[in-house]
């Protein structure tokens, strides 16, 4: 089960770093360390192209790796990597980073854009983007602070057909421009606190 | 041409405050060490890493975010670390200096509670559980190495201490990189450019690859009439091959001349040429020799190499050496089954080995190893190739995870991609190394 971030961030207040680390045993803190290379130690990652992993929900994580395994996701070296994993430690990596703190990132935006994002996500996307992106729901991943390379990358590759826009979002994205579109990955990326 | 200390300092760029000239897996000659000790060990159970790079950071992270209540002491013997991964965009002419590849210790010093004893390590007593120290004496309840090759210049007749000055390897990142790419700058347009590529296994697979890509691209761009010389000692390359062919097939035909199964096994410095098993007189303006390769001095004096003489063997799930008891080597020093020696490799396996010391110290089973390598190679400017896999111990031994990773897709379809990833990648790993 996923605790919404901001009652994590609370009991989570206290700890540190480490104790978070503690929370799982060694063999899903084995499987998930090895991740932390490419994204960032507990996820948070600190490449331009490579999301963060911490606090999404368990199901997006689980959901990405199986699509990443099966091929329905496009990607480079996900695909490969995914298939050195069984179902069950697939599972582990979602518990595992479903737990990390939500990773806040500061990157340069343009501000105009986001606040124009900031009504177009209140307006259209945060039934399911909870909270400013902060939290998702079922499978919907946490969009805020991830870095906007990254956010451009998959809007690309959503907007080619390449990667596959689950039915409700293609409601959505379907009557907005690209500008307003540009719009709302600036302020997911913009949300840092 | 040789390069002084300020020269280097300058041209890592910004770093002016760095006290010693070299990355971290390139030091002055061993000194003498010192007998009294330092840091006396209390009460706490201590572990002592030794090796400021690509595994040795990590595991003493890793230790104290698992279980803050070890003690760890950080050896390097320097204030900062240059990365090898990357460093061939560098001497292509790519990266304007080192100072995107160089990383500090503070904070990760500071947001751990790791211990670190910037000194030189001069020798390692098992029996005692004492690391020797150009500063003084340390003591460990367990230890950690990760110190990464030195050569085997033995092997190549004619080599002496004055020869990397003249053909530099820049297999260690720092003033031999920066001397390379001085080198091909100072080269004149039609001059040959000479690169040996030493037996596997060696630091790096593909990386000597890379570099043929990386200076095949420097002198597209600023010596179109030169050509590059690849005398390669393995049966043909040893990493991505296919990939790399097609890559210098479509960008660099005329300036790549690729010869395999050719090993050098003598220079002639005053001539600048390498042999070919002694027959053959291969002639360079610029000779970038990368020697045969062995783990680090400290891991061969501390007995810790195997029967080839050569690479630490390790217990597959702990990294424990079996030659001695406490002592756990990681990195491109040990024997890791399947894992190559890379530095995603070595963060990886820092991982592996920081779980089980922290299992061990507490009396805990030990965790089965699941580990990851990725590693991308620059083609051209925005042109990159990957290697990926998952490992997994199996009976006693590191295997890679069958049906698992592989290669970038042949029809060259991700090579932007990638180049934007491997980016990133870098990113992430230094600022998991230095934070």
């Amino acid at each position: 089960m996923k605790q919404r971030w901001s009652s994590w961030a609370l009991t989570a207040g206290a700890l540190t770093i480490s104790a978070t680390a503690l929370a799982a045993d060694p063999g899903t803190a084995m499987l998930a360390n090895a991740c932390a290379g490419c994204h960032g130690t507990h996820g948070g990652s600190a490449g331009l192209t490579m999301p963060s992993l911490a606090a999404q929900s368990k199901t997006a994580i689980v959901e990405a790796m199986k699509k990443f395994k099966s091929g329905e996701r496009p990607s480079s070296i996900m695909g490969r990597l995914a298939k050195g994993y069984t179902d069950q430690q697939i599972d582990q990596l979602g518990e595992f980073f479903s737990k990390q703190k939500l990773h806040f990132t500061h990157q340069q935006v343009d501000m105009a854009k986001a606040k124009k994002g900031a009504d177009l996500q209140e307006a259209n996307c945060s039934r399911c983007h909870l909270d400013d992106g902060k939290d998702g729901k079922d499978d919907t991943p946490v969009m805020a602070s991830q870095w906007l390379p990254y956010l451009q990358m998959q809007m690309e590759l959503y907007q080619s057909g390449k990667r596959k826009m689950p039915e409700k979002m293609a409601e959505k994205v379907k009557p907005l421009s690209k500008e307003d579109l540009d719009a709302l990955l600036h302020f997911y990326a913009s949300v840092n606190k | 041409m040789t390069l002084d200390r300020r020269n280097f300092i300058k041209l890592v760029g910004g770093a002016s405050s760095l006290a010693l000239a070299g990355c971290a897996t390139q030091g002055p000659a061993v000194s003498s060490g010192s007998a009294a000790e330092i840091m006396p060990k209390g009460s706490a159970r201590r572990v002592v890493v030794v090796g400021g790079g690509y595994g040795g950071t990590i595991a003493a992270k890793y230790i104290r975010m698992m279980d803050p209540s070890i003690e760890v002491v950080l050896v390097e013997r320097n204030d900062h670390f240059v990365s090898c991964p990357f460093s061939n965009l560098y001497i292509g002419g790519i990266l304007p200096d080192l100072s995107s590849l160089t990383i500090k210790y503070d904070k990760l010093i500071a947001n751990h509670g790791i211990k670190f004893v910037q000194a030189e390590v001069t020798a390692i007593d098992p029996a005692a559980h004492t690391v020797v120290t150009s500063k003084g004496t340390l003591k460990y309840d367990r230890l950690v190495i990760s110190p990464g090759i030195d050569f085997r210049t033995e092997e190549i007749e004619g080599y002496n201490a004055q020869t990397p000055e003249i053909m530099p390897h820049a297999w260690k990142a720092g003033p031999q990189t920066v001397l390379l790419r001085k080198q091909l700058e100072a080269m004149k347009d039609g001059g040959t450019v000479v690169l040996a590529v030493p037996l596997s296994p060696f630091r790096c697979p593909p990386g000597p690859y890379e570099r043929t890509s990386m200076i095949a691209r420097y002198l597209k761009q600023h010596k179109p009439k030169s050509k590059i010389i690849v005398v390669d000692a393995n049966p043909d390359i040893a990493s991505k091959g296919p990939l790399f062919k097609k890559g210098w097939d479509m960008h660099y035909k005329g300036i790549i001349d690729y010869r395999k199964a050719s090993k050098v096994t003598a220079i002639n410095a005053a001539n600048k040429s390498v042999l070919i098993e002694g027959l053959d007189e291969v002639k360079g303006d610029v000779v970038n020799l990368i020697p045969p390769q062995r783990a680090a001095n400290i891991a061969v004096q501390a007995g810790l190499v195997g029967d080839d003489k050569k690479w630490c063997p390790i217990v597959a799930d702990t990294f424990e050496s079996t030659k001695h008891k406490d002592i756990h080597v990681i990195g491109d020093a040990s024997i890791a089954g399947a894992m190559p020696k890379s530095g995603y490799s070595a963060n990886s396996e820092a991982k592996v080995c920081a779980t089980n010391i922290v299992n061990l110290m507490n009396g805990r089973p030990v965790t089965p190893l699941s580990g990851i390598n990725t590693c991308y190679s620059y083609i051209t400017d925005d042109e990159a190739i990957s290697v990926a896999a998952v490992y997994a111990s199996k009976d006693g031994k590191i295997i890679a995870v069958p049906n698992s990773g592989g290669v970038s897709p042949a029809d060259w379809s991700m090579v932007k991609t990638e180049a934007t990833f491997a980016k990133s990648w870098l990113r992430n790993i230094l600022t998991e190394m230095s934070s």
